[in-house]
């Protein structure tokens, strides 16, 4: 065993130490939270031992498709994202606000009170790390702080995994997101499969990290188990099946409301909400106030809401985005481009989930390079 | 931001208890609400131009504009148009009840800006509830402002919102004040025709003026371009939107306007902060 473990060294685990990982984490009594198997998907729910990960199995995305297929190894982490993403642990899909109850004096309002959950990711693509910092500025960096995502995030420990790979519609090298975990992480991983050898590079990114590696038995990582992690890091690099090109596009679709190709996509968009829905880093939520038959009981929820959904505008005088196009334009100029103004990043992350569920196939990257292709500047300012 | 810190920034999604003072018929469906704090803190402080989140036991929640006098601490009023499920709940509530009140929030009108110009304030409809925490407050610091205008349009006579106060105002030697309608009766004296007809003659030092406006959007519209046509600076033009909002505190998304977030860095904004978006359709 090599001397205690420090940040940014590499070491190297093999497949019973992230046993003993998982283990370790759940009796230190975090939920330990990772990629498993449903419904045909790769979902991210409770995961209790490595027998949950989805062993041997890889995606294919294409716009509007994702099937998992078999792989010729027995890989733990040998796919991309699905169709969930970290945010719905952080940020509830729903969630109560509070109860109200009839009183004597009207009503007394009871905020919901939350043991605060604590939550270890495993398996956090470095895409999703940036999309946990962005929604970090959102909720905890702004004039107000949401108190139930605050108690979630700072308990919240990260095991990242490096990519090895990339699906058809990643690029999250365009936006400078990956496929390396850089920052932002407890503990990162990546996984190597050589000749009959298969193991991980674990690099830790905090002293939680460290901690949890010292608990581990691991060794220091020799050139050769080091370039290899590299490798697979810089496979996953050239496999992007993407590419969107960012330069000023801030001022490109602000300045392209007019374009004609929202009027083009809109006769392709359902205004489902899909992509909002499996976006990492979209936090639109309505609240709805609800009442028991007795009329005594209210309760508020927050739930997910979507730009794409007609009423998210409704007002007295009616709904300020009525077309698909005002909508489509709505999520995509705020993803790619008001975003900068509002929290000083952009708001997409390059995972292309948005690209593989839509049931369209709408390509963010597609629709971006028309605009570009054919500007037209806005018309005469007053 | 300024405001309630109790309420505003510690737990900003829970409403704060409202005791009902005095509910009062303004025109025919549009009503003021006096309430007062019951929590710890007795009074209520904001700046002109900041709303609230007024919540309804049981029905919901609704966004609505602070028209009360700012120093008169120890009550909040809001004036409210019945349209919807809340706001019609709201008209039939009495003295003595309650509802949740989560505030204030948002941005001021710029009185700093203001201090030592010439003030136009252009109401269109209940677009005059917002404003006239305005009006208290120029009145009160009468000496720190040189003209000032109150131009007010309504559909017709009976939808002239604070009458009386209107005709007090008007009596000020140092006030303009001046009201059209878009339709009248018998009796009707005044103007004739939209709230932009007034301007001309409320403006007599376009570089030393600066306007605040509230109305519907195409009336903000047709005033902004009429006060450009005077003279008046984009940066000297300062309007209040309005947007579809559920939580006021930047999570919920709703009330976004290209950049801007309705509920934090408005609702009030100078034109020129918002003018590549303004008047566009459905952003």
């Amino acid at each position: 065993m090599a001397s205690s473990p420090r940040i940014g060294a590499k070491y190297t685990l093999d497949r019973e130490a992230l046993q003993n990982l998982i283990v370790e984490l759940t009796d230190s009594g975090y939920q330990v939270m990772g990629p498993t198997m449903r419904d045909g998907a790769i979902i991210y729910d409770a995961v209790r031992s490595i027998a949950d990960l989805p062993e041997g199995w890889t995606d294919d995305q294409e716009g509007g498709t994702y099937r998992l297929e078999k792989r010729l190894d027995n890989a733990l982490f040998g796919y991309n994202v699905g169709p969930h993403s970290w945010k719905k642990f952080l940020f509830p899909p729903r969630q109560k606000l509070w109860t109200a109850k009839r009183s004597d004096q009207g009503f007394e309002i009871h905020p919901e009170e939350e043991e605060p959950l604590r939550y270890a990711f495993l398996g956090v693509r470095s895409c999703e790390l940036h999309a946990i910092a962005i929604q970090d500025k959102v909720f905890m960096e702004d004039a107000y702080v949401d108190p139930v995502y605050k108690a979630r995030r700072e308990n919240l420990l990260i095991v990242a995994v490096n990519c090895g790979q990339a699906a058809n519609t990643c690029f999250c090298v365009s936006m400078n997101t990956g496929p390396e975990a850089k920052a932002g992480f407890d503990l990162a991983l990546t996984e190597v499969i050589d000749n009959d050898r298969h193991y991980f590079v674990a690099e830790a990114g905090s002293e939680r990290g460290t901690g949890l590696l010292e608990k581990l038995s691991f060794e220091s990582a020799d050139s050769q188990e080091e370039a290899a992690a590299n490798a697979a890091v810089n496979r996953a690099a050239e496999q992007m099946g993407r590419t969107l090109n960012t330069q000023g596009i801030r001022a490109l679709l602000q300045d392209n409301p007019d374009h004609p190709r929202w009027d083009d996509v809109a006769k392709r968009c359902l205004s489902c909400a899909n992509c909002t829905m499996a976006c990492p880093t979209c936090f639109c939520s309505t609240v709805e106030d609800v009442t028991d038959l007795s009329g005594d009981h209210a309760e508020r929820w927050r739930s997910w809401d979507s730009c794409f959904n007609l009423d998210f505008t409704y007002m007295g005088g009616g709904h300020t985005r009525h077309s698909f196009k005002s909508r489509y334009r709505q999520w995509m100029t705020h993803k790619l481009s008001t975003w900068h103004d509002q929290f000083d990043t952009s708001g997409c992350v390059g995972c292309g989930r948005c690209i593989t569920w839509c049931p369209e196939g709408i390509d963010i990257t597609e629709e971006a390079a028309a605009i570009r292709k054919t500007p037209k500047s806005q018309e005469k300012k007053k | 931001m300024q405001g309630n810190a109790s309420t505003a920034t510690t737990q900003p999604m829970i409403p704060l208890p409202h005791r009902i003072l005095k509910v009062r018929r303004e025109t025919g469906d549009v009503f003021s609400i006096e309430t007062q704090p019951e929590g710890d803190e007795s009074d209520f402080h904001f700046v002109p131009g900041q709303f609230n989140m007024v919540y309804v036991f049981g029905v919901g929640e609704v966004p609505l504009s602070i028209s009360g006098d700012p120093a008169r601490t120890h009550t909040l009023t809001h004036t409210i148009r019945s349209v919807g499920w809340v706001t019609q709940a709201l008209k039939k509530m009495k003295k003595g009840d309650r509802i949740g009140v989560r505030g204030p929030f948002g941005t001021p009108w710029p009185f700093q800006e203001a201090a030592g110009n010439d003030v136009v304030i252009v109401a269109g409809g209940v677009g005059l509830a917002p404003l006239r925490p305005v009006i208290y407050k120029l009145l009160a610091e009468r000496e720190q402002y040189g003209n000032i205008s109150i131009l007010y349009g309504a559909r017709n006579p009976d939808d002239l919102l604070y009458g009386k106060e209107l005709e007090k105002w008007r009596g000020r030697f140092d006030l303009h004040v001046d009201a059209t309608v878009d339709s009248a009766k018998r009796g009707w004296m005044g103007n004739v025709g939209v709230v932009t007809q007034l301007i001309p003659k409320a403006i007599s030092d376009p570089d030393n003026t600066l306007a605040m406006i509230c109305g519907p959007e195409i009336m903000m519209r047709f005033t902004v371009n009429e006060l450009q046509k005077q003279g008046i600076e984009n940066s000297n033009i300062y309007l209040t939107m309005e947007r579809n909002m559920k939580c006021a505190i930047g999570f919920c998304g709703h009330c976004q306007f290209g950049p801007e977030f309705i509920c934090k860095d408005g609702p009030v904004f100078s034109y020129e902060r918002v003018r590549n978006i303004f008047g566009k359709r459905e952003i």
